[in-house]
């Protein structure tokens, strides 16, 4: 199987990627885990019925102009595909009905968006423990809310927004508890006048803060050392505010504290990362087509740097006019001109970034949590275990792997990576950038051996030979 | 250029081998620098699946695959830490009566060489020792004094007491060129340079740098053997298990979880130290071990890896002194099977550096094999 542009993720911007080269006339395959294009953003955006389509609001709506587009493009389309290994050849090797192939690429354009930064604090793996993300899903995929007032806690828009759905819906949250320390806002505040330039995000901030204040959602502000309570399922949310201790009862507990870049992809494939300050996490490089430091890899998305929905679309375009150029599929000087707009575009949007990430910075606690607190979940590591090792001369991630094997389980890093980059970093005094991040191995995800004794890869097959007798 | 350090001895190369020489010089009371241009334990020291094997050596490895055998079973005296050492048997399964039979002759050879711990098995004992072995296996290979060990933890435990004991190690730091000022080295490397008397060349799959500078090239090869591991299973396999006719080692961890090689290689890139997995034929890995134990079928593979290993064409190493300089050593080339021999190498090339001379059976590992004609196949030939 063979395609001229693999496209990896069917959100905004693996959908306008796809959209745009097939539309330019390239072979295009896009793969994605979901069954049906939209994304995290624009979850079930063909399918969602009516009322919860109100209910998610305008923004969420306007993917399905996005899915429609790419349904009448031509692309090809692999939903339920998952994409386990993405070689330097640009094999892409993909699980899909339980059976996994391989599609040689000649372009690929990760856009594999964002994740949930991991948020350990004392009680975060207890169950009852879930994500604004998480909860968000269930809205939007099978219009669930919870049956009981959950407590949303941390920092963020999406954090606000989940609130607002959910009020919406009639599940108003219990409360929210917000770290966002005191006197951030006035820091943040020089970041306004650039923010004004990106259309509509602050009047709808503010029209999002005012609903919740109507609905009279309890919303405490500069919570710091939060702690979930309970013996073997989450009971109460508790926390320092406006200088006294509280506690919140409730067995549903919502955390939240931004959202990365989703590296597992770009780091497998070897891209650079270089380390924002600004988002607080690594940033694969890409040149002003997307392109990252490993030819004819681009990253659109969230997955370049969080930049929301609107600028994805726009940056899987560019990227998409970046593969068309490498694989001289188009007219420079036309090509050129599109894009020229495009950054026009992109520049605009992406103007209300800096003041929220001013303003929404991740928590102190979960950037250095207490040592007791767990940081690996898969292996059960705890951020004290990691200090030890680190005293012991542990220089870095990789090796932080052997002494604890954290970032050994299922999850391969991804709920653990950037805390344990930081942590290291702050015991050995280096900036994040030396300590850098796993090493992401293949498969990204968990494959059935019995999968990957019948993988099909085509014409290339693997010949009987092997012969060190050893390596045992 | 400036210079970096001046010791007794300069080691190039962090791995197990290079620390491990560098620990046993040091323990003999020499100044000792390290230099590696990565990290310590970058490459095939601190990635390879871990076996600790006498089993099925090349008849010219055995004698120091015993001695450094002898040194795995006291680990923690020596470097203050178990290095998560387990000891277990190593099985060697026969899928056919003919892969039997060979093992049999294997058995006698090792035998007639004067070593005991090689033991022939019937079906019985195997399922005795192995449960889930599958029905279609007849016997095997033993060596039941033998065992795993994690090797991070190993090679850093290594470099650790070295440290203590006064060994400096310079990480990041890449040697380039060799001169010889009177008796005194010169080790240039990207950070300065380092001065010695006597040079230790450990430099894996990198190796050739060394020795084609002495005028002495030798055809290392830089491989990539590749591994698996899988989620963590019930216990079904306390042994280390490799199979006759096909690559494969397999073991289950204390946590569970399986780890799988056998020796089939993905691509590696010694320029710029990557390695890239080759599942075409990692998913013949996984066919065999679910051949060879039925319960694998159910399992998953959380992970793979690949490791920069140096192979000569031979399959042993290159162990002892330059042939054209004098105060050079060399120890690499250990073709996909060095771990189980760093302790045991170390101490031979400290005791080669201190004294000039070893008691240790090193005549086929001689780098001389290499030159010219003649004297490769007469170095080849196994000791007996
Ligand atoms: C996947 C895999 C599985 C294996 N399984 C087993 C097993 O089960 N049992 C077993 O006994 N063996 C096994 N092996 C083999 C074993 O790992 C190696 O034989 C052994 O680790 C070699 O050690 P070394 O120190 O020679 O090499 P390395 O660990 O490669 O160390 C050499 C070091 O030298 C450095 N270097 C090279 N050139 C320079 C330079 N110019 N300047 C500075 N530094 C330099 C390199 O960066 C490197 O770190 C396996 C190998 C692999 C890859």
């Amino acid at each position: 199987m063979r395609c001229d542009l693999a496209v990896i993720g069917a959100g905004p911007a693996g959908l306008a990627a796809a959209t745009r080269a097939a539309e330019a006339g390239l072979a295009v395959e896009l793969f994605d885990e979901q069954p049906a294009p939209g994304g995290q953003i624009y979850r079930a955006i063909e399918t969602v019925p009516a009322p919860r389509r109100a209910l998610l609001g305008p923004d969420y709506a306007a993917g399905a102009a996005l899915a429609a587009a790419f349904r009448a493009s031509g692309a090809g389309y692999r939903p339920g595909a998952l994409v386990w290994n993405v070689d330097s050849q640009l094999n892409v090797d993909f699980s899909q009905d339980g059976r996994s192939r391989q599609c040689r690429a000649r372009a690929v354009v990760v856009a594999t968006g964002a994740i949930e930064r991991p948020t350990p604090l004392p009680g975060w793996t207890l169950p009852g423990v879930t994500t604004a993300g998480a909860l968000q899903i269930l809205l939007k995929a099978q219009g669930l809310v919870p049956a009981e007032g959950v407590v949303l806690a941390g920092s963020g828009p999406l954090l606000l927004l989940l609130a607002e759905q959910l009020t919406r819906a009639g599940a108003a949250p219990r409360a929210i508890v917000e770290t966002v320390p005191r006197g951030r806002l006035s820091a943040a505040a020089r970041h306004l006048p650039a923010a004004l330039r990106a259309p509509g995000y602050l009047a709808k901030g503010l029209a999002m803060l005012r609903a919740l204040k109507r609905a009279g959602v309890p919303f405490h502000r500069g919570a710091e050392a939060l702690a979930i309570e309970g013996a073997d399922h989450a009971e109460a949310l508790s926390f320092t505010a406006g200088g006294r201790r509280q506690r919140i009862e409730s067995r549903l507990i919502a955390l939240h504290q931004g959202v990365v870049p989703n590296q597992q992809m770009t780091r497998l494939l070897r891209c650079e990362h270089r380390w924002s300050d600004g988002q607080r996490c690594f940033l694969p490089v890409v040149d002003d087509w997307f392109e990252s430091s490993v030819e004819k890899v681009f990253v659109a998305g969230d997955g370049a740097g969080i930049g929301g929905a609107k600028s994805a679309a726009l940056r899987g375009r560019l990227a998409a006019l970046g593969a068309l150029r490498r694989l001289g599929a188009g007219e420079d000087k036309r090509l050129a001109g599109e894009a020229a707009a495009l950054r026009g575009a992109l520049d605009k949007d992406g103007a209300v970034r800096p003041l929220l990430e001013a303003l929404y910075a991740p928590s102190a606690q979960i950037l250095a949590p207490a040592d007791d607190t767990l940081i690996c979940r898969c292996e059960e590591v705890t951020a004290g275990a990691l200090r030890k090792a680190v005293a012991l001369g542990c220089p870095g991630p990789n090796q932080a792997k052997s002494f604890l094997r954290c970032g050994m389980g299922p999850c391969q890093g991804r709920l653990c990576g950037l805390a344990v980059s930081e942590v290291i970093a702050a015991e050995r005094g280096e900036p994040q950038q030396t300590i850098d991040y796993y090493r992401i191995r293949p498969p990204l995800k968990p494959l059935p051996l019995a999968e990957l004794a019948a993988f099909d890869v085509g014409d290339d097959a693997g010949d009987e030979a092997g012969d060190d007798q050893d390596a045992a | 250029m400036a210079l970096l350090a001046r010791a007794d001895v300069v080691v190039v190369g962090g791995g197990l081998h290079g620390c491990s020489a560098a620990l046993h010089c040091a323990l003999r009371g020499l100044s000792v620098v390290v230099v590696e241009k990565n990290t310590v334990a970058r490459h095939a020291s601190g990635v390879n699946a871990g076996g600790v094997r006498r089993l099925g050596r090349h008849p010219a490895e055995i004698p120091i695959s015993v001695f450094s055998m002898k040194l795995w079973h006291r680990i923690a005296e020596l470097v203050d830490d178990d290095c998560g050492f387990q000891p277990a048997p190593q099985i060697k399964v026969a899928e056919t009566e003919a892969e039997l039979a060979a093992l049999s002759e294997r058995a006698a050879l090792v035998r007639g060489l004067g070593y005991e711990h090689e033991e022939l098995l019937d079906q019985a004992r195997l399922r005795e020792l192995l449960p889930a072995v599958a029905e279609h296996c007849v016997g095997g290979l033993a060596s039941m004094g033998d065992g795993y060990a994690v090797p991070y933890l190993t090679t850093f435990a290594f470099q650790r007491k070295a440290r203590a004991l006064g060994v400096r190690f310079f990480e990041e730091t890449r040697a380039q060129e060799l001169t010889r000022d009177g008796t005194v080295w010169r080790l240039s490397t990207d950070r300065g340079t380092v001065e010695a008397e006597t040079l230790v060349n450990c430099g894996g799959a990198w190796a050739n740098l060394v020795a084609a500078r002495l005028g002495e090239p030798a055809p290392v090869e830089a491989i990539a053997p590749m591994m698996l591991v899988t989620a963590r299973l019930p216990h079904f396999c306390d042994a280390v298990v490799g199979a006759t006719g096909r690559p494969l080692s397999f073991k289950q961890m204390p946590n569970g979880t399986v780890v799988i090689g056998g020796g089939r290689r993905g691509v590696a890139d010694p320029e710029t130290d990557r390695t890239d997995l080759r599942f075409a034929e990692l998913r013949l890995t996984a066919r065999t071990a679910a051949e060879v134990f039925p319960v694998m079928a159910g399992a998953t593979i959380v992970r793979g890896w690949a490791g920069i290993e140096g192979r000569m064409p031979d399959d042993i190493p290159v162990i002892g002194p330059s042939t054209t300089e004098e105060r050079v050593f060399h120890a690499f080339g250990f073709s996909a099977h060095g771990f189980q021999l760093g302790p045991g190498v170390g101490s031979i090339m400290a005791e080669l550096v201190a004294t000039g001379a070893t008691q240790a059976p090193i005549a086929p590992f001689s780098i001389g094999r290499f030159q010219g004609g003649g004297s490769l196949a007469a170095a080849t030939a196994p000791v007996h």
